[in-house]
């Protein structure tokens, strides 16, 4: 449960929060990342954003619109070019 | 010497303009904070885009293989100017300073003998460049129904950018704006948009302690994704500076106008009272002469 997860989009922060683990729709497929994943650079495509706050609980569906994510030793930082919370 | 009654009535339509202003000037200060608002919710999402574009241009050699939004035409002869101003006027010297800004830098790239054609966003530059260079505007943006501007309208002028780029229009675009101090300055900018210029790599973060990075797709890729995005979001921050210019401009304009309006009304009120009195003493004058010649 220690996982800086930052969604930004050229608009505004949406959300910058401790979190399990998300999970990423990356142009060569999906990934989870978890605290500690090692560095990474990705390109994202339009999709489902998965954020948990436990091994198997969702506390997040995020739709966003291309853009890309960081991993670095401060956590995952995802840029996308529009989000919106699905219910 | 004017007339009561037109001293009067000049008055009062002084008065109802200085209203007009001020609240202008309440209307602009009200947008501004909103404009100041939306542009520093923008903020990280560019920084954290520079720190990337940076740590990655580092990685990739610019070869000939490279996508030409950075290594250019190959040429440096015929050059766009992105101009933008704003949708309206009485702004004071706002628009004027973003023009007379491209103004300049054409001027130099004309007598350097280069073609420079001009893309306006905003319909205010419009009068003054199109007397000055006819036949030189390729295009321009209208704004006018656009209330805020959203991340997609910047989209949707780079798209429109990259087009005619890729298209051979253009070698390189420069692209002017005023840039937000504050309320009382506001700068006009040039900034090249394509092909973008790579910022020297930070070398902290390329040698030494951070781990190595794994890249999905492939750096080329990922930069080939990015630069795009990166001109977007250029566009998109100086539309929301401009805006912000815009109202800080108009404010201090209008603040002006009504301070002016206020002086101009105190003088005629002076003025007024003058002449009232000046009539009533001769009116007093010629009682008493009728009086006494009784």
């Amino acid at each position: 449960m220690a996982l800086n997860f930052t969604l930004v989009t050229p608009e505004k922060q949406l959300r910058s929060e401790q979190v399990h683990m998300v999970v990423v729709p990356g142009t060569e497929g999906d990934f989870g990342v978890l605290e500690g994943h090692a560095p990474l650079m990705a390109v994202i495509r339009s999709g489902e954003l998965q954020v948990f706050s436990g091994p198997a609980t969702v506390v997040a569906r995020i739709h966003v619109e291309g853009g890309f994510a960081e991993v670095n030793e401060q956590g995952l930082t995802v840029l996308a070019e529009a989000a919106r919370e699905v219910a | 010497m004017a007339s009561l009654k037109a001293l009067k009535d000049r008055r009062n339509s002084v008065r109802s303009t200085q209203k007009i202003t001020k609240a202008m000037k309440m209307v602009a200060a009200a947008k501004l904070r909103r404009a100041q608002a939306a542009a520093e919710a923008g903020r990280p999402y560019a920084e954290k885009l520079a720190q990337v574009m940076a740590s990655l241009a580092s990685k990739v050699q610019v070869g000939p293989g490279a996508s030409p939004l950075i290594a250019g035409t190959g040429s440096d002869k015929r050059h766009l100017l992105v101009v933008a101003t704003s949708e309206r006027g009485l702004a004071g010297a706002f628009n004027t300073n973003i023009v007379r800004a491209a103004r300049k830098a054409a001027d130099q790239l004309i007598a350097e003998g280069k073609d420079v054609r001009f893309y306006l966003i905003g319909k205010k530059g419009r009068a003054v460049i199109s007397r000055l260079y006819p036949g030189k505007i390729v295009h321009q943006v209208d704004q006018s129904h656009i209330k805020n501007v959203g991340f997609i309208d910047a989209l949707e002028v780079s798209r429109d950018l990259i087009a005619r780029y890729e298209a051979g229009e253009y070698d390189v675009a420069h692209l002017f704006f005023a840039r937000f101090r504050s309320a009382l300055v506001q700068e006009p900018t040039q900034l090249q948009l394509i092909p973008v210029p790579l910022a020297p790599a930070v070398e902290t973060q390329a040698s030494g302690t951070s781990a190595v990075v794994e890249y999905e797709p492939d750096e080329e890729t990922i930069l080939a994704e990015l630069l795009p995005r990166n001109i977007a979001i250029q566009l998109f921050r100086a539309m929301l500076e401009n805006a912000a210019s815009e109202q800080g401009s108009r404010m201090t304009a209008m603040d002006n106008a009504t301070r002016n309006a206020g002086d101009l009304i105190n003088r005629l009120s002076i003025q007024y009272n003058r002449s009232r009195q000046a009539a009533i003493t001769t009116e007093l004058i010629e009682i008493i002469a009728g009086a006494e010649a009784l």
